[in-house]
């Protein structure tokens, strides 16, 4: 029977458009340990940008000079990953959450960032307070690596 | 890995190849290049290939739809083709089916839109 599975990182790096690549790679760098399909891997690096260009534009509007924080964990065969800002917060999670909504229009954003991450990974949850920052955790279980444990 | 861009003039059409990863660091880049293309080219109709993408989030789709707006204003169309996978469900869940016409590869595409290859 194959040891229980337990190893974490966490990573802090500023809040520019350019550490958005950086991010999803050391992430899915990380994840690949549980031996993930190419669709599992696809879907880790998708959350992981929509969580931290969320962080970067709406979190810090921009700015160049915040934090974004990532924890990841892996327990077994699941990943539980953490995006957190210390920027300005979201009023209205639910709004926020709903598909195709975007408080940036200007931008050409999609609005489609928490539809992804809700779709793409078992559970979302959002914490967020105005003025202080906002925290996405998000748990996904990789299935490829059943087929090793059993 | 960045974000290529290649741009091509066929007839009416603008031809735009992309390759890497589309993210909203590089979909910066993509609106300002293809905005001064559609606007210096006079064309009437884009290609989008993503043929050789290797990463898309939805600020992909963010600028993808941008730009369908901006050739739609002029009255024109956009076909996007070669799109792999994980873009095939990036597009299932926004909804882009419904607005934007997909194709196999820049031959139909091309031929979609009337542009002889």
């Amino acid at each position: 029977m194959a040891g229980r599975k337990h190893n974490q990182m966490s990573l802090t790096f500023a809040s520019k458009s350019e550490n958005e690549s950086f991010a999803r790679v050391a992430v899915a760098a990380f994840v690949s340990q549980l031996d993930p399909t190419v669709e599992e891997l696809t879907d880790i690096k998708t959350v992981v940008s929509e969580a931290v260009t969320n962080a970067i534009i709406h979190g810090y509007d921009g700015r160049e000079d915040g934090l974004v924080h990532i924890d990841t964990r892996i327990e077994d065969d699941t990943v539980y990953l953490t995006v957190r800002d210390d920027g300005r917060g979201i009023e209205d999670v639910e709004t926020a959450r709903q598909p195709l909504y975007t408080s940036k229009p200007e931008l050409e954003r999609s609005g489609m960032g928490f539809t992804i991450m809700e779709n793409f990974m078992d559970e979302v949850e959002v914490e967020s307070r105005p003025g202080q920052g906002t925290i996405v955790r998000m748990r996904k279980r990789i299935e490829s690596t059943n087929a090793i444990l059993n | 890995m960045s974000l290529q861009i290649d741009v091509e003039y066929k007839r009416q059409a603008l031809i735009v190849r992309l390759s890497g990863e589309l993210d909203h660091h590089s979909a910066q880049t993509v609106k300002a290049t293809l905005e001064e293309a559609i606007e210096r080219g006079r064309v009437h109709h884009i290609v989008l290939s993503l043929k050789d993408l290797s990463f898309m989030d939805s600020s992909g789709l963010g600028v993808i739809l941008g730009r369908y707006r901006q050739i739609a204003n002029r009255g024109g169309k956009m076909v996007v083709c070669d799109i792999n996978q994980a873009v095939h469900r990036l597009f299932e869940l926004s909804g882009m089916f419904k607005i934007v016409q997909v194709e196999d590869d820049e031959r139909s595409a091309l031929s979609r839109l009337g542009v002889v290859s």
